[in-house]
């Protein structure tokens, strides 16, 4: 037993020396033509340890590899699958055995004033919250772009929100909010605004939401906007200065061409995000008064799991992706038109 | 270009037989995905207890209960070592707040497992969880000798309260028939709570009529802040978009004068929320709520209801008793000592008819744990723990007539001005008002977003109408 092991110790030693050799005289080859790879890369493997993995091993690396990505995306694709499949039934917790109703569902959802209804006021809120984060979160960056002391404080200040679950938010947002007792109406009361019913009219219960999503989010926008501006070339603004352009031409004409695009990558993170917003408004309003705000991903919640109608909930989940996903194909090939653009200005 | 071949074919062959054992699980999840295919015996596990009965039988055992936050709750909790001490059983609860309590449950039950033996739940659960069979019978456990000791005393329950949870699970059909699915064990009764103070300070008197209560109400919002009750308005009822919205006060006036949410037409149920006498009611409550409810009354749910109450900021409450006594026992809050019971503006024929909640125990039907599950059932529903929990704790409202009867018990809830008078007024004619049926949570919800928006301003007659329309081809 130990005579084998030696043995098989003093061959892999033999191995290994040949690789070493083998390793030595490719990075000599390569110090010597200057090409090859990087300094600290890894040499590549001499043809004898190559020869030393049986084949079948050989064969079955490239396979190996992207069995992780298989996984990944067979976890992703499994319960859309499902889900996908369950729509084309009218599964529900009355109906454990279901019957095949093929696109019934989607019928009845595009059928159903309802269902319009809830995909005006969602895109009324993802409009509306990634609108006014894109203005404020711009405003913010600009103003914090200078890096005096107060400036630094506030960016630490400015991340707080996005601590916060977005639910929480909204609870002490309702607390905040809440007419009587309300510290917001306090603060109003001197200026004779004290008794304002935030989330008591369809109006008021929208736009009270969609100002929660600008608390928690705006400093998203806010941070991604910072990192854009600190990473323009100075050269461009110097070259304006030297002309004597004054700050609004030089930030329409140099400031949001060369930052757009890092703002855009946040808009459509918070468009889309706001396309399926649940927390917030559920937390805040419950989707009423009425069905004021009864946004879609609030409508498939109802449905799927208080109102036990799978099938149909998840068709509506379906629609929404359907929805969310075309939205952002069209953003993203836009973010690619507008990243050449800065380029081309940046130049 | 041998090798590149080859290795295209095997790179097509490879993706292929993926794709095959990929769709394998997908199609055999799709195949097994609608339930567990687990064809419900008729034998109940009930049967499988024989012997006498005894408490100590699955001594060593734990079992798991649901629970959602709630003084009957917590005296169930400070009791339950007693019940261990009894039985051998441990029993590990989690409790979760009523916002996420039934969302909670509905998800576990819906999954087909067995995370939990024991649960809370209301009767109106019983027609959601009833139907796909996720709820144990219990009559069987009942009528077993062996599996249920005599101390148990089924007769003893209120006939009502056992009633409301028994049900045949087709919908339209009365309570009282077929499976017993869960077990009562708290009930709560929708009566009108007041503030004395101020109804002393204005030579105010409780409302008699639902006219009386409308302008009572008017007329303690505008007058209480000027009699040093600041911010005070006239009555606390439920605003929430909620299927609670509708069950206490508004279900029970509207019950009072003789409304019906549904008519039953053989097998098919009718909405009737929207007849003209309900049109003319739903706009007069929405009337009431503008003139002299809450400030954002929208997402008004009972803790709010009941802590305006106990904070002065309520003259009135016109929900569950136990919502109102929480608030008015010694040192709960600033109204304390000045909170009375009224039984609430009659019907026009003098009904008192009143909508009923009913906080009830049932069990898992997937539970593995049946007979150690139904031991707790009986001890938590029993007379002895009922008894300790309504005298010691604050497990008011006893499902049981030997609690009810206690001299210790009345002695108790005397302190509290009209609440026994107020109890007994209306125990007769307490009941379920709703017709039982599976889409009762989608119909009471909807509901509420409806009398949201007549609360806004919109017209109750076609809002009631869409309602109705929408409802009939879900429930009919």
């Amino acid at each position: 037993m130990s005579s084998s092991t030696e043995a098989d110790h003093g061959a892999a030693s033999s191995d290994d020396a040949a690789v070493a050799g083998a390793r030595e005289k490719a990075s000599a080859a390569d110090r010597g033509s200057g090409s090859g790879p990087a300094a600290g890369a890894p040499p590549p493997a001499g043809p004898g340890a190559e020869r030393s993995v049986p084949r079948w091993r050989r064969s079955l690396r490239p396979y190996l590899l992207i069995v992780p990505a298989l996984l990944l995306t067979g976890g992703i694709l499994y319960p859309f699958g499902l889900g996908l499949y369950y729509t084309v039934f009218d599964f529900a917790a009355s109906k454990p055995q279901p019957d095949f109703t093929g696109l019934e569902n989607y019928r009845r959802i595009f059928t159903d004033s309802s269902f319009w209804d809830s995909a005006w006021v969602t895109v009324l809120y993802a409009v509306g919250a990634a609108a006014v984060e894109t203005v404020l979160g711009v405003a913010v960056a600009l103003l914090l772009h200078r890096s005096t002391l107060v400036g630094r404080v506030l960016e630490k200040v400015l991340i707080l929100p996005l601590m916060i679950a977005p639910v929480i938010a909204a609870i002490i947002w309702k607390l905040m909010l809440q007419p009587s007792v309300g510290v917001v109406n306090h603060l109003l009361r001197p200026f004779g605004l004290g008794g304002v019913q935030w989330t008591d009219t369809p109006t008021g219960a929208l736009l009270s939401s969609i100002a929660v999503d600008v608390w928690v989010y705006t400093p998203f926008v806010a941070i991604l906007a910072l990192a854009g501006l600190r990473s323009l070339p100075a050269s461009p603004f110097e070259a304006a200065a030297v002309d004597g352009a004054g700050w609004w031409f030089t930030f329409r004409k140099l400031t949001m061409p060369m930052l757009w695009p890092y703002v855009l990558v946040a808009v459509i993170f918070r468009f889309m995000d706001s396309l399926k917003v649940f927390d917030i408004i559920y937390a805040l309003t419950e989707g009423g008064p009425g069905d004021s705000t009864v946004v879609l991903q609030i409508r498939a919640y109802l449905e799927a799991i208080r109102f036990q109608r799978y099938s149909f909930g998840l068709s509506y989940m379906i629609v929404l992706w359907a929805v969310v996903y075309l939205a952002a194909m069209v953003l993203v090939r836009y973010l690619g038109r507008i990243q050449n653009r800065a380029a081309e200005v940046s130049r | 270009m041998d090798m590149h071949g080859q290795l295209g074919h095997d790179r097509r062959r490879f993706l292929a037989l993926t794709a095959a054992a990929s769709s394998v699980p997908l199609l055999s999840a799709c195949g097994a995905g609608f339930g567990d295919g687990d064809s419900k015996s008729d034998g109940s596990a009930a049967d499988d207890v024989t012997g006498s009965f005894d408490w100590q039988r699955h001594k060593g055992t734990t079992v798991k209960a649901l629970l959602n936050k709630h003084p009957y709750t917590d005296a169930l909790i400070a009791d339950l070592k007693a019940f261990t001490a009894k039985t051998g059983i441990k029993v590990e609860y989690d409790v979760f707040p009523e916002d996420n309590y039934f969302d909670k449950l509905t998800v576990d039950l819906s999954s087909g497992r067995a995370s939990y033996d024991i649960f809370m739940l209301g009767a109106y659960m019983v027609w959601q969880y009833g139907p796909p069979g996720w709820l144990e019978d219990l009559g069987p456990w009942m009528r077993n000798e062996s599996a249920t000791g005599a101390e148990w005393d089924q007769d003893d329950f209120l006939p009502s309260l056992l009633e409301g949870t028994q049900w045949s699970l087709k919908a339209g059909t009365p309570l009282g028939q077929g499976g017993q699915y869960a077990l009562p064990w708290g009930w709560e009764a929708n009566v009108v709570a007041y503030n004395t103070e101020v109804f002393n300070k204005l030579g105010l008197r409780p409302a008699e009529s639902f006219d009386e209560l409308r302008e009572l109400a008017g007329t303690i919002k505008r007058k209480a802040p000027g009699a040093g009750f600041d911010g005070m308005y006239g009555v606390a009822v439920r605003g929430s978009r909620s299927w609670a919205t509708i069950h206490p006060g508004f279900m029970t006036m509207f019950s009072r004068y003789k409304l019906k949410d549904f008519t039953v037409d053989g097998e098919s149920l009718k909405p009737a929320m929207n007849s003209p006498e309900a049109i003319t009611f739903t706009r007069d409550w929405a009337d009431m709520v503008k003139k002299g409810g809450p400030p954002s009354w929208t997402s008004y749910t009972w803790y709010q209801c009941s802590s305006d109450l106990g904070a002065k900021k309520a003259g009135m409450l016109f929900d569950a008793d136990t919502a109102a006594y929480f608030q008015a026992v010694k040192g709960a809050s600033p109204a304390a000592g000045k909170i009375a019971f009224h039984p609430g503006p009659k019907g026009p024929d003098g009904s008192l008819a009143t909508n009923m909640w009913i906080w009830s125990l049932g069990m898992n039907a997937k539970s593995k744990k049946k007979s150690a599950a139904w031991l707790f059932l009986q001890w938590a529903t029993g007379k002895e723990h009922l008894r300790k929990g309504a005298i010691e704790y604050n497990h008011i409202d006893p499902v049981r007539k030997s609690v009810s009867d206690d001299p210790a018990y009345r002695d108790k809830m005397s302190e509290l001005a009209g609440f026994i008078e107020t109890f007994e007024a209306v125990q007769d004619q307490t009941r379920i008002q709703f017709t039982p049926q599976e889409q009762f949570f989608d119909a009471t919800t909807s509901w509420a977003s409806a009398l949201q928006e007549i609360y806004g301003g919109k017209s109750a007659g076609p809002v009631l109408n869409g309602l109705a329309d929408d409802l009939a081809s879900k429930v009919g």
